[in-house]
């Protein structure tokens, strides 16, 4: 048994390395000037440090701002995602209503369509709108999430329905009882979809590669994928000292809860069993 | 209790104009999200079927085009390329992606203090896709300017292809980056399944004298086979969507290799403005998709096995 188990601890600790290295690579990287790069691509250390790097990614563009920009269109988005699709979610799994399973199924169906087969329609209904750069494009249209309320569907009917009839007979509405009682019985659903809504909006690029222009605008992963264009393939130590401005942050705030979100992600990929 | 019974009994008796008030507090309830749904996804997706089969660059009249964007491209031997890159890409990152997870999750399912790997394999999941196509164009740049192509030459001799440059090699380079970034979900999303499994269904075929490769194919298989069938539709439907590490790591337009079916779709609606030919593109995609998760699931009916 001693053996196996230490074999296996070898084998993982190698694969976990081969997961970290790229990370590592990229703040030893990110402390590299050109010169040192072009001489020399596979020396470790970084010689001299070229702690300037950072300053000068920070300074080139906006990158304070974009941070702000993408946590707020994420707590925005996560916040209208829980509402509604709890809502949702409440409705299909508590209130009998005709043509309530043909809808579901058609909620299931949308879930299948993927975003970049409606996009090019979605951008010029955005731009008539007025929404093009614009971070209402990046906000309202998240709202629609079929999987978010099939998620919540799951825990809701987790809940026993004895806790809301009693809430029923003492004079509780359809609101109070959703609100009062089946919300805060399915505070993990929440808390997973919540977490998996922010990593979702914090990371994404096509979206905001296509309907933002304005640089103020830009979020993250869009600003950080315009700076790489713009200095073009050759000066790695700025382009990763911003990728590493962009990725460490979330990273800590990974590490922090890390338990939490990867129970959450696992959960919700087996389908909220 | 017997209070509780009486009030079911009571719902199901309940009068027209209850069940009515029902009626609207669905409505209520479902209304945002179904509006949502409407304006920003069938709608669109109904926009895109009408414009798929119009000529129209944003500005001018829309004219009837019946098939011919559909024909367009079919005979396009740029989308062509694009197609077979996309199959290629799921063909590369679905059976080795889930395999490795596979195999990383009973490895895990078998060592005590498995939080620390759980940890190590999940941090690419939370990282942002542009930020890990950068930090992968470092390592696999050609011109003796990669870490990995240097290393294979000065230590072992090896000339090594341009991972990203060379329209052969390009698809191999997306797929180990997309494995990388995808493999601890996948992992988590098996090490739960395996956690499914009732540890006597194993002991008992332990004593029944199967031995590890005999408890793997008969016992741990079939009882994960749901898992790994869900894992594998997500699997096959989000590489055939797969589209920032592309875009970042190298731009189509340099190099044909690694056009996919999105990047057509997105060059020809947002670089050329064919909105029209965009949107049988993105059509040729969706049917793609549901063609591919159709037989999937007509498959699962004799691999996935289901108790009860």
């Amino acid at each position: 048994m001693r053996p196996r188990q230490l074999a296996l601890h070898a084998a993982l600790t190698a694969g976990g390395l081969a997961m970290l290295f790229p990370f590592v690579w990229m703040l030893l990287t990110s402390f590299k000037g050109v010169r040192q790069m072009l001489n020399d691509p596979i020396s470790w250390l970084p010689a001299p440090w070229r702690w300037e790097n950072y300053p000068d990614a920070l300074g080139a563009m906006p990158f304070g701002t974009a941070y702000w920009n993408s946590f707020y269109i994420a707590a925005l988005n996560v916040t209208l995602t829980l509402l509604t699709s709890a809502m949702a979610a409440y409705a299909f799994a508590r209130i009998r209503f005709r043509g309530s399973g043909v809808l579901f199924v058609v909620f299931l169906a949308t879930q299948m369509v993927p975003s970049q087969v409606t996009v090019v329609p979605l951008y010029l209904m955005l731009a008539k709108f007025g929404w093009i750069d614009s971070h209402l494009s990046l906000i309202v249209p998240t709202i629609a999430n079929p999987f978010a309320v099939f998620l919540l569907r799951q825990f809701i009917r987790a809940v026993p329905v004895e806790l809301e009839e009693a809430a029923r007979i003492d004079g509780a509405g359809r609101w109070r009882c959703f609100w009062s009682v089946v919300l805060p019985n399915i505070r993990p659903g929440l808390g997973a979809l919540g977490i998996i809504a922010f990593l979702a909006s914090w990371n994404s690029f096509f979206f905001p590669l296509i309907f933002l222009n304005s640089p103020e605008l830009a979020t993250v992963p869009l600003l950080l994928s315009q700076f790489a264009d713009e200095r073009g393939a050759v000066d790695y130590g700025v382009i990763l000292a911003a990728s590493a401005i962009a990725v460490v942050p979330t990273l800590i705030a990974f590490l922090i809860g890390q338990r939490r979100i990867i129970n959450s992600m696992a959960a919700s990929g087996l389908g909220g069993r | 209790m017997a209070v509780l019974t009486r009030a079911r009994a009571h719902a199901a008796r309940a009068p027209e104009r209850v069940r009515n008030r029902d009626g609207l507090w669905a409505a209520f309830f479902l209304a945002p999200q179904v509006a949502a749904l409407t304006v920003f996804l069938v709608a669109p997706l109904g926009f895109a079927v009408v414009l798929a089969f119009m000529h129209w660059d944003g500005l001018g009249q829309k004219q009837w085009a019946g098939f011919s964007n559909f024909a367009a491209q079919l005979s396009d031997p740029e989308f062509g390329r694009a197609v077979w890159n996309t199959v290629k890409l799921a063909l590369l990152t679905v059976p080795f992606g889930l395999g490795l997870a596979l195999l990383i999750a009973i490895a895990l399912n078998s060592v005590k203090g498995s939080g620390f790997y759980r940890v190590l394999y999940f941090l690419p999941v939370v990282t942002s896709s542009v930020a890990v196509a950068l930090m992968w164009q470092v390592i696999l740049a050609g011109n003796d300017n990669g870490v990995l192509n240097t290393s294979l030459h000065r230590w072992f001799g090896i000339n090594a292809p341009d991972w990203l440059g060379d329209p052969g090699w390009v698809v191999v380079a997306i797929a180990v980056v997309t494995i990388w970034s995808s493999l601890g979900l996948n992992v988590v999303i098996f090490l739960a399944g395996l956690q499914t499994i009732p540890p006597q269904v194993v002991e008992a075929a332990r004593m029944d004298g199967a031995g590890p490769v005999r408890i793997f194919r008969s016992v741990t298989l079939p009882l994960l086979s749901p898992t790994i069938f869900f894992s594998t539709v997500v699997a096959v439907i989000s590489s055939f969507q797969a589209f920032d590490q592309i875009y970042v790591l190298v731009d189509p337009q340099d190099n044909d290799g690694a056009r996919t079916i999105v990047y057509q779709v997105y060059e020809l609606g947002f670089r050329d403005f064919q909105f029209g030919m965009s949107s049988a593109a993105a059509l040729i995609l969706l049917v793609l998709t549901l063609l591919v998760t159709l037989v999937q699931f007509a498959a699962q009916k004799r691999l996935v096995h289901y108790d009860s």
